[in-house]
């Protein structure tokens, strides 16, 4: 099957313009016969069935957790790009373009990104508009910041609570249309499959969380808003119920899985502190704006920060990427604090570690805080005292969290930091429509593969939750479904119902049938282990062939021994679970193949074998300049399309942070 | 910061479902590290049940660092334990020391029915945001952001008072069951906001008529809800609410149906 991107012709800033003036439109009285179900209440889900809600359609939203505002999109704390230019420094919708392909190391589609950057400043006035209480300035106007990979200041935020902020605005929005009755919502409830029908996608089995019942609900198309799937690696930023099974389903039945092995390791997360640890917390990538990363200039170093003189530091992003310095983008900067680590360089207890320091901030914005208030010549204590309350004022509640959790104060002793799984920017393959490779299922948000290409630049991932939601799909939905105004709503006694509700319960007997010694986390766990050691920050050809062997033993261990405790038909947060992990061992093999078959470094995808001297990645262009878009064949078996990315306006070259 | 290890013992609800009547279990964990956040503990806990066959206690979490407000226990007697503005996740085992006892609870509120164990039905909270928590702008509708300067005091308290995240430990801790705070903040955050102004009457009344209709209690100026929240919501938010409704109630508004 020819893979179709769908991208309209024409000059890439009028290409949007061109698509919605041209796309089809259902009338109103035809919207209301259409139903539409959401998968996820995350940014992508709740602002697409607020949208479609609004426009008349018939909508149903799922989502796992007991509210629709408790989707991870409520953890993004750092900010939202939007070309608005308010600081004006030179910002344009061309220049977010520009960095978000160049961030992505050039393995992302021209035309989708263009057209988020150019409905990112929309995304902004809808949000303000809806009382989101983005930073302000004394005038009253809204507040920006700078984040990695960039040189202007575009991003708004929110404290370190921007997702939040963004979330329960998209949430209230989507409230209200249930309180108009245009949108059902369906809490505590997961999606098990999809059901097809004449080539179709028109439905889905869900299972009732509390009850344990299986349901069928019909749509004339599905959502999938469902985020991403780092927790394959079991230790990742995403929350714990985060999954990949709503996508994964969609890629048995026959929706192609794009890029699978791109993923976003964040080099600013707090490390791994025991065998205990259940998940990883991210300390916001605005940190970097002003804390500077450093590590001692001496091997195995054992003297505490403080004691460490200023020329024995070693602020190796400041001396690597001059240009960017701290602020360069995430892979490359977690890549050099891996380097630095592995070097025998690294910090605290375990060594796998890397400072985050705020001495000079505090100090810097003392100063400038006592000049304010016109005290001449402030003695040290005073300016570290004003210095703590500005940055308290910026980032006291990322602080806060970093003492609750190290029970370290880091207004006092550098925060120790280090990379962790945040974010994959594969997903399933989409056309410029956002529709899968399965006709009427669409795929918005991180759960697409879309809009970063190998890398995802800060602050991009919720502009393209809500750019999908908000402003793409009720336009390109529409598109397609008024080529269905005619389809009835099919009744849900459908063979084809039955037949997807039997595969699902099936699939449950014979889990909770195995009876097995070793739990659902045990499992899940290892799966995390063998993903972080070999198709983690650095890969290579050896270790990604015994991952996929050791991958397709741990699978067969999992069904033959796991134990899931409880009965089908209740509250059973363990089986839940079981149906999660038993997709993600199936994914862990498919992203290492995946990583196996892309013989070069890009992005977030680091191939030990392709590197420069100076331990860059080396990208290949002649032969990978493609989206891998993967069918799936059968257990084990998977086919390679690719899509060939074709750069008509930005130039591919080396990506220099230098 | 000093390590240990130290061994427990938990008393926790156990409840089978809404219907069923529930009782405290006793249970013993061993070498629990001081760096284990509480639920952690809770993990090693339900990992030692499985093992000896037995069902793991529910409970409900998600995003483990404080801000999706899933997470909802009732620890020796206060709503997400004893750390100040502090969520259940993010409260760490360097609390407690070796041979203490923990009484855990689901959060205990007329509104909030227990599902099973530790997890309650928090939906009520969802429909008083139906009854008006929002503002009423369709997509596209809107003008550009700078249009509308925001003063920043204001900007900055319907920051702080859109900083709930939705937990109902505010209900918990409230001798009445009231869910006040929680209005309050909702109501607060818009009413701040010049783009609120329109709906500001018809959301406080509607908002507030929900919230008896789903059974929380009422408010009696107690402030455990303000001592107990995880996110320092404050007060203040519920002295606006009552002058948002009662100026509602005394000028005529435009109350919906």
């Amino acid at each position: 099957m020819p893979l179709v991107s769908k991208i309209p012709a024409g000059p890439i800033a009028e290409k949007w313009t061109t698509y919605k003036s041209t796309c089809k439109l259902v009338n109103p009285a035809n919207k209301r016969q259409l139903e539409v179900i959401v998968i996820g209440t995350g940014l992508a889900g709740a602002s697409a069935a607020a949208s479609l809600g609004e426009l008349g359609y018939k909508v149903k939203t799922f989502c796992f957790q007991d509210s629709p505002r408790r989707a991870h999109s409520i953890a993004a704390q750092g900010g939202i790009n939007a070309a608005k230019n308010y600081q004006n420094d030179g910002d344009s919708t061309y220049r977010l373009f520009y960095d978000t392909v160049k961030g992505g190391d050039y393995r992302a589609r021209e035309g989708n990104v263009y057209r988020l950057a150019e409905v990112s400043a929309s995304i902004i006035d809808q949000c303000v508009a809806q009382g989101v209480p983005f930073a302000r300035e004394y005038g009253g106007l809204l507040s920006n910041r700078s984040f990695g990979g960039t040189q202007v200041q575009r991003t708004f935020y929110a404290a370190g609570q921007t997702g939040q902020q963004l979330l329960i605005g998209a949430y209230q929005a989507q409230e209200r249309q249930i309180a108009l009755g245009n949108v059902v919502q369906y809490s505590r409830h997961e999606m098990l499959e999809i059901v097809m029908i004449d080539g179709k996608v028109r439905g889905i089995i869900a299972r009732d969380l509390v009850t344990g019942k299986l349901e069928r609900h019909f749509g004339h198309a599905v959502l999938l808003c469902t985020g991403g799937y780092g927790n394959v690696f079991y230790l990742s930023t995403n929350a714990m119920g985060s999954n990949v099974t709503a996508i994964w389903k969609a890629h048995k039945k026959g929706a192609f899985f794009g890029n699978p092995c791109f993923t976003q390791i964040h080099p600013t997360c707090i490390p791994v502190s025991g065998d205990h640890q259940s998940k990883l917390t991210l300390m916001s990538e605005s940190l970097r704006n002003d804390g500077r990363i450093w590590v001692p200039k001496k091997q195995g170093e054992t003297r505490k920060a403080s004691e460490i003189p200023e020329e024995e530091r070693d602020y190796y992003l400041e001396r690597r990427y001059p240009a960017f310095g701290n602020l360069v983008p995430r892979d490359v900067a977690s890549r050099a604090a891996k380097e630095r680590c592995d070097a025998g360089y690294g910090v605290g207890a375990s060594k796998q570690a890397v400072y985050l320091d705020y001495a000079y901030a505090i100090e810097r914005y003392g100063k400038i805080e006592a000049n304010k208030q016109g005290i001449a010549n402030a003695d040290k204590n005073t300016t570290i005292k004003l210095g703590k309350e500005v940055v308290a004022e910026k980032y006291g509640n990322l602080f806060e969290m970093y003492e609750k959790i190290t029970g370290e104060n880091p207004y006092e002793i550098p925060m120790r930091i280090y990379p962790a799984v945040h974010y994959t920017m594969g997903g399933l393959w989409v056309d410029y429509e956002l529709q899968t490779t399965l006709p009427g299922l669409y795929c918005l948000g991180e759960a697409n593969f879309s809009d970063h290409g190998a890398n995802r630049l800060g602050a991009s991932a919720l502009m393209q939750g809500l750019a999908d939601g908000y402003f793409v799909i009720p336009y390109t939905l529409g598109n397609n479904l008024a080529d269905d105004i005619r389809t009835k709503a099919i009744p849900t006694d459908h063979p084809a119902f039955v037949a997807a509700e039997k595969e699902v319960s099936d699939r449950i007997e014979k889990l909770m049938s195995i009876k097995g010694t070793e739990s659902v986390e045990s499992f899940h766990k290892r799966l995390g282990k063998i993903m972080w050691d070999k198709c983690g920050m650095a890969r290579n050809e050896k270790g990604l062939k015994e991952a996929v062997e050791e991958i397709r033993a741990l699978r067969k261990e999992f069904w033959s021994n796991v134990r899931i405790p409880g009965e089908i038909e209740e509250f059973n947060t363990e089986l839940d679970k079981a149906n999660r992990v038993a997709d993600f061992i199936e994914l862990g093999e498919l992203m290492c193949m995946d990583a196996l078959n892309r013989n070069e470094s890009c992005g977030g995808h680091f191939r030990e074998e392709y590197q420069t001297e100076e331990g860059e990645a080396d990208r290949r262009d002649d032969g990978y300049m493609y989206v891998a878009a993967w069918e799936y064949k059968g257990e084990s078996n998977f086919e390679i399309h690719r899509e060939e990315l074709n750069y008509e306006v930005v130039h591919p070259s080396a990506r220099s942070y230098k | 910061m000093e390590h240990y290890t130290m061994n427990l013992t938990l008393k926790i609800w156990k409840q089978k479902n809404c219907k069923e009547r529930g009782r405290f279990e006793t249970y013993q964990v061993k070498n629990i590290s001081s760096e284990m956040s509480f639920l952690e503990m809770f993990d090693v806990l339900n990992e030692q049940l499985i093992a000896e066959g037995k069902e793991p206690i529910a409970f409900d979490h998600d995003c483990r660092e404080g801000i999706c407000g899933m997470c909802s226990m009732y620890i020796n007697g206060r709503a997400h334990g004893p750390w100040h503005q502090t969520t259940t996740c993010q409260l760490h085992m360097r609390e407690y020391k070796d041979g203490d006892t923990i009484v855990v609870e689901p959060w205990r509120a007329k509104a909030f029915p227990v599902l099973k164990d530790l997890v309650v039905d928090r939906t009520a909270f969802d429909r008083i945001i139906q009854a008006g928590g929002y503002i009423s702008v369709n997509t596209g509708n809107a003008v550009d952001a700078n249009a509308i300067p925001i003063n920043k005091q204001d900007a900055d308290e319907s920051f702080a008072a859109a900083a709930c995240i939705g937990c109902g430990a505010c209900v918990a801790a409230c001798p009445n069951a009231s869910a006040m705070l929680y209005v309050s903040a909702k109501v607060s955050q818009l009413a701040l906001l010049t783009q609120g102004h329109p709906e500001r009457k018809s959301r406080a009344l509607n908002m507030v008529a929900q919230m008896d209709k789903e059974g929380f209690g009422s408010c009696t100026n107690i402030g455990a809800c303000e001592a107990e929240c995880p996110k320092g919501i404050s007060l203040e938010n519920i002295a606006r609410l009552n002058r948002e409704y009662i100026g509602a109630v005394f000028s005529g508004s435009e109350e919906k149906g």
